[in-house]
């Protein structure tokens, strides 16, 4: 419980900061808008040329990109930690939080809250719905739960990953460049993991898998008859590679030596 | 003068070499991004040997030559121009015995020699051993590419110098700087060759400065288009680059008489 009314009070002084610049707020969402929207326009041109990518056709995609929109904009609300080791290590705010009742990990996610992105969750709900509707998909009873488990499942993946990887900051002194490379990565997340080579569709699978943030879940839907149980693992990889991050992390920060004076 | 200025080229080429290590994970990630996009062009473009006149060689060459060429154009020159007009530090600049904006495009050319040879060249290398890419075997079309990406270089840093002295003008040009990347990355055929865009919209591309920044030496250099076409594209280039000329040299006689410092 004291968990959650945490949330609620970084909320409320997020919003007091926030709403001291206002425009700076709306310029945010539009242009993580228009970035998003840059992806959603390269389909639909690409689209005016040819009827399938790899046999699926336009609304597929759609669909897939459109949830691939919604675990990744609730994941970069929450988690907005990409300068943590400048901030926390180098600077030594890392000693502050760990003098405080909360879980520390937490306390610095909520410290970073960025709810804007949530608009993108938002304009990928719009662009699923659209498309489940185009596609003329049947609509079950348990689909919307479903949806948020797997929703669920996308977010510990990301959680995992990110958060084993933030932890490095703690093993290593130099901020490594690592983290970008591992962002771009996930981009390809984004399209079928069918067009992929074998190479590549075993490593987003099950080395860094990003499928299971975009496409696998998405499939559940839109091709229950060759992918329903394989999606059906989304919630399941999530949860190891969340406990895999939470590990690190952990470990990390029992390494953690406050740094300057 | 000159040598002053040639002086500044340099500088800017040793500053960015003390921090070259990042240069290395930005290899990867360009590599990363055309991989992507060569899976994704692949299945789009399944059965058909050509869409929007190209081949999925030259599609593939396209795609990996315009983001190894935007690695040399690329600069952040908008952003620093509108945090020295932000801090006040472009004060100091007005009285200083040389023109603020050519030193800005100096530094903006002493970076991009840098990313040349640090980073576009072994990119490209790196690139070539990953996927089926054609280069053109014509030495003299490598020569008209690389006349043409340099004017890539000058057209995108003369539209960076706008986007960054609007901040004259602008209390917070923040939003017109990220606007101006979304419009150079989709307009200019980086994310979509321009030839593959409906009609309509393709004309109205044409009359805009973006393709001349990635679409058309990269055009040239796939073999897209090819004789007395090429002499018009680079034509087109050096038209835009003088038209450019223009709204930089009224904004900034007008930002002389409208700086005002905020918080110096």
């Amino acid at each position: 419980m004291f968990y959650i009314t945490l949330i609620f009070d970084y909320f409320k002084n997020y919003m007091k900061t926030r709403l001291t610049y206002r425009s700076d707020f709306w310029i945010e969402v539009l242009s993580d808008l228009l970035f998003n929207g840059l992806n959603l326009f390269f389909i639909l041109v690409v689209f005016l040329q040819t009827q399938s990518m790899g046999g699926w056709n336009q609304e597929q995609i759609l669909f897939i990109y459109g949830y691939f929109m919604i675990p990744y904009g609730i994941f970069i609300s929450f988690f907005n930690l990409w300068g943590f080791s400048e901030r926390y290590i180098i600077k030594g705010e890392m000693d502050r939080i760990l003098t405080r009742p909360a879980y520390n990990l937490w306390q610095l996610m909520l410290e970073n809250l960025d709810p804007a992105s949530l608009f993108s969750a938002l304009a990928g709900m719009v662009v699923m719905i659209y498309s489940w509707v185009k596609l003329d998909l049947p609509f079950h009873w348990h689909d919307p739960l479903i949806f948020i488990v797997m929703v669920l499942g996308s977010i510990l993946i990301y959680a995992g990953v990110y958060v084993s990887l933030t932890a490095l900051a703690f093993f290593s002194d130099a901020p490594t460049g690592i983290l970008p490379l591992i962002w771009n990565i996930q981009n390809y997340g984004r399209y079928p993991a069918t067009i992929y080579n074998k190479l590549l569709r075993s490593i987003l699978t099950w080395i860094l898998p990003f499928a299971f943030v975009g496409f696998y879940p998405a499939a559940y839907f839109i091709d229950p008859e060759n992918w329903k149980w394989f999606a059906l693992l989304t919630p399941v990889v999530g949860i190891a590679f969340s406990i895999l991050g939470i590990t690190i992390w952990n470990i990390g920060v029992k390494r953690y030596r406050g740094a300057g004076s | 003068m000159l040598s002053a200025y040639l002086e500044v080229i340099r500088m800017r080429f040793l500053m960015m070499l003390a921090y070259r290590v990042n240069y290395y994970s930005g290899i990867l990630i360009y590599a990363l991004n055309i991989g992507s996009y060569y899976f994704v062009y692949k299945a789009i473009y399944g059965d058909h040997a050509m869409i929007g006149g190209l081949t999925l060689g030259q599609m593939t060459t396209y795609v990996a030559i315009s983001w190894m060429g935007r690695a040399f154009y690329f600069n952040n020159l908008d952003r620093e121009i509108a945090n020295e007009i932000r801090d006040g530090s472009v004060a100091i600049q007005f009285i200083r015995p040389y023109n603020y904006i050519f030193v800005k495009m100096m530094q903006g050319l002493g970076e991009g020699v840098f990313r040349l040879l640090l980073f576009t060249t072994p990119g490209m290398i790196f690139i070539w051993l990953l996927l089926p890419i054609q280069l053109p075997s014509d030495p003299s079309l490598w020569v008209i590419y690389l006349v043409m990406l340099f004017f890539s270089f000058l057209i995108n840093t003369q539209l960076n110098i706008i986007t960054g002295l609007f901040a004259f003008f602008l209390e917070n040009n923040e939003g017109l700087m990220r606007m101006k990347r979304v419009a150079v990355d989709l307009f200019s055929g980086l994310i979509i060759p321009i030839s593959f865009f409906p009609g309509w919209s393709k004309s109205i591309l044409e009359w805009l400065p973006f393709q001349a920044i990635t679409y058309l030496p990269s055009a040239v250099f796939t073999g897209k288009i090819t004789g007395h076409a090429i002499l018009q594209n680079f034509g087109v280039q050096a038209l835009w680059f003088l038209v450019l000329i223009i709204p930089i040299y009224v904004l900034w006689v007008k930002s002389k008489t409208r700086l005002f410092v905020q918080g110096g």
